[in-house]
């Protein structure tokens, strides 16, 4: 078997650290592609700590039966013991206090703080079940149409043309209700895995375009070397063609862009949520907290902060994490 | 050239083809039944009954489709429920808000892209702009601070952005009418200031994506041997830097830029909803809710067709700018 490319740029990374001859004084040290990736990642303070945030995220979503027990606050009890007569919350900053972190919410007086705990895992759950879901479509669309070409590769780009040509907001809006009544009545309520699936199921549909493209992209860039054709000329099959000599060449573009698909999701959920589609108010979830903020916007302005500022900070997180993680993959790039 | 073009403009309209057929069947075959979503509240199995009738829903699905091209193309006749004569680019009548929706989206229309248009030219000129400047000045603090915008920028969300401008400029300093639409012949001055948030807020977001990619773009071009050449041979640097380097910077941004301002031209929901302004966006989930169907068709049509043509657009752009592109 040939020298794959990925091994190749290794080898020339190792030599060509030029501080110093402290490589050379050790001799060659075998270091896999991933090995300096982590190597490099370990080095960039960006991504220590956008990485830490998002350990602490993922930790707080995963631990949220614990949290609500220590907390002792439910996300659908109300407190209008909290609230003053016109539903505003006493106190300051929309009644925080140590019982309730982030105060209450005014109308309802729902805790802000574990609403924000529920809508956290959601949110999480979905972004990553559909990151899963896209790479894997995308991923294998993209090589086959990058490695048979032909026939197929027209139809998968054709199909990506004509996904990005529809609006995606507007035909998610138009899709949830259609496909809820499909399974439920008008009154029916639906329940909320139901809509969570759905909504994973619309990202999955819409989002591995550009998944398929990138690889089908890198794909043809591989298709024509040396070490491709030898395993062809040795009688390779097209499944071991297709995973064991092209994919893990591609691995790192996939990563990347599976790291950035990430935050999109979160983004993209939130904002269906905010337009009143995806998630209904039974479900805790950040995007539906500020559209029921934006009525309070004079009188409780406290109230779009918390929500608004965590997913910032969330989408940020990810986005810096992804950026370092290209980086430390492509040396090369200069961003 | 012409060649070019009418194939790309014959490509075009077997997406929308695609597009129209696709959506067609998600919002006329897909529910249960269609017309239990539209009719006003007080509806009998008769009025229903009629309402299905008036729409062809009993008719097959392929003329019904025929129906619908038909009527955007020459007009058709609908039912003296509907309104009788249908004009040309018929879209059909809306049982919910009782008028033709060519009507609805004529009165929408002009909303969405007095938000888009100025928005657009905001946050093109300023997210280039700032590429450019911190491409140029590498590694300088002016370089560092619009990377951070840029990073802050990306992660941030319109409806947040939007509901801390509401409530620094309209709810406390009181400097701004809370945002609506008036008509630019009419007042152009309050048509500025009722939508002057939102343009922010939109550029603020967009330019904050574009200064990130000019910029890396600017940089990869700059290390390029052409531009070297271009020094060499004694060109003052304002001329290398805008009519070589940029020309060949700018191409991956007008692509992105043709994809964002046709996408947002078919509706900007999120805008609309935060800053409560009835453009296209608001319309499309209004219409969502209330489960009228011939609205929803016809507003993702158009988005569609933005998307579309803008991609021609941004081909044809290509030429203009980058001589290497060679189209056919």
């Amino acid at each position: 078997m040939s020298l794959s490319p990925v091994e190749g740029v290794a080898l020339a990374e190792i030599e060509s650290s030029g501080d110093g001859d402290a490589p050379r004084e050790k001799g060659f040290v075998g270091r896999s592609p991933g090995q300096l990736a982590w190597a490099r990642l370990k080095r960039d303070r960006t991504a220590l700590v956008s990485g830490a945030m998002l350990v602490f995220f993922v930790l707080v979503a995963l631990a949220v039966p614990l949290i609500e027990a220590v907390y002792g606050v439910g996300p659908k009890e109300q407190f209008q013991h909290r609230l003053d007569g016109f539903g505003m919350p006493l106190g300051y900053a929309g009644g925080v206090t140590g019982e309730h972190w982030f105060g209450v919410e005014p109308g309802l007086g729902r805790d802000i703080f574990i609403r924000m705990v529920h809508g956290l895992r959601t949110s999480l759950f979905i972004a990553f079940a559909a990151a899963v879901l896209t790479a894997g479509i995308g991923v294998t669309l993209g090589t086959l149409a990058g490695y048979l070409g032909g026939w197929l590769d027209t139809v998968i780009n054709w199909i990506t043309d004509l996904t990005l040509a529809m609006p995606f907001l507007i035909i998610a809006l138009a899709l949830m209700p259609t496909v809820a009544l499909r399974f439920y009545g008008q009154r029916e309520a639906v329940p909320a895995y139901f809509q969570i699936s759905v909504l994973i199921a619309i990202f999955a549909l819409f989002g591995w375009t550009s998944t398929a493209r990138l690889v089908r992209g890198q794909v043809i860039a591989l298709r024509e070397r040396e070490f491709v054709e030898a395993a062809r000329a040795s009688g390779a099959g097209l499944g071991h063609m297709l995973f064991r000599q092209l994919l893990p060449n591609v691995w790192a573009p996939i990563l990347v862009s599976f790291s950035l698909a990430v935050p999109q999701y979160i983004t993209s959920e939130a904002a269906l949520s905010f337009i009143g589609v995806g998630l209904t108010d039974e479900t805790p979830s950040f995007g539906r907290m500020i559209y029921n903020s934006l009525d309070y916007l004079q009188t409780d302005p406290a109230y779009v902060f918390f929500p608004g500022i965590t997913i910032f900070a969330l989408v940020f997180a990810f986005n810096l994490f992804g950026d370092a993680l290209r980086d430390a993959l492509d040396p090369k790039s200069s961003r | 050239m012409a060649r070019f073009l009418v194939r790309r403009l014959l490509s075009a309209a077997l997406t929308l083809f695609a597009v129209s057929v696709l959506s067609f069947l998600m919002f006329f075959a897909l529910p249960r039944d269609p017309v239990s979503g539209m009719c006003p509240k007080n509806c009998n199995p008769e009025r229903l009954e009629r309402v299905r009738q008036e729409l062809g829903l009993r008719d097959p699905l392929v003329s019904q489709y025929a129906g619908y091209m038909k009527g955007i193309v020459t007009g058709r006749d609908l039912g003296s429920a509907q309104g009788g004569r249908c004009d040309a680019p018929c879209l059909g009548w809306s049982y919910v808000s009782n008028e033709a929706v060519s009507d609805t989206i004529a009165r929408v229309l002009p909303v969405t892209l007095s938000i888009v248009i100025p928005a657009a030219i905001l946050w093109l000129l300023l997210g280039v702009g700032l590429g450019m400047v911190s491409a140029l000045r590498r590694g300088t603090w002016l370089d560092r601070a619009a990377i951070g915008f840029s990073l802050t920028g990306a992660s941030l969300q319109l409806y947040f952005v939007g509901a801390v401008l509401l409530i620094v400029f309209v709810y406390n300093l009181r400097l701004l009418p809370v945002p609506n639409y008036t008509s630019f012949f009419d007042d152009p001055l309050r048509w500025a200031s009722g939508l002057v948030l939102a343009w922010v807020a939109l550029a603020f977001l967009f330019s904050a994506i574009y200064a990130r990619l000019s910029r890396a773009q600017m940089l990869e071009t700059l290390s390029e041997d052409f531009v070297r050449t271009a020094r060499a041979k004694g060109l003052a640097k304002p001329k290398v830097y805008g009519r070589h380097a940029l020309r060949a910077a700018i191409t991956p941004v007008v692509t992105i830029a043709g994809l964002d301002v046709g996408g947002a031209l078919g509706g900007t929901v999120i805008t609309e909803t935060t800053f409560g302004l009835n453009g296209m966006g608001r319309t499309a989930v209004d219409a969502v809710r209330s489960g009228d169907l011939p609205t929803i068709m016809a507003t993702v049509l158009i988005a569609a067709v933005f998307v579309v043509l803008a991609n021609v657009v941004v081909d044809l752009l290509y030429a203009a700018i980058d001589p290497r592109v060679r189209l056919g």
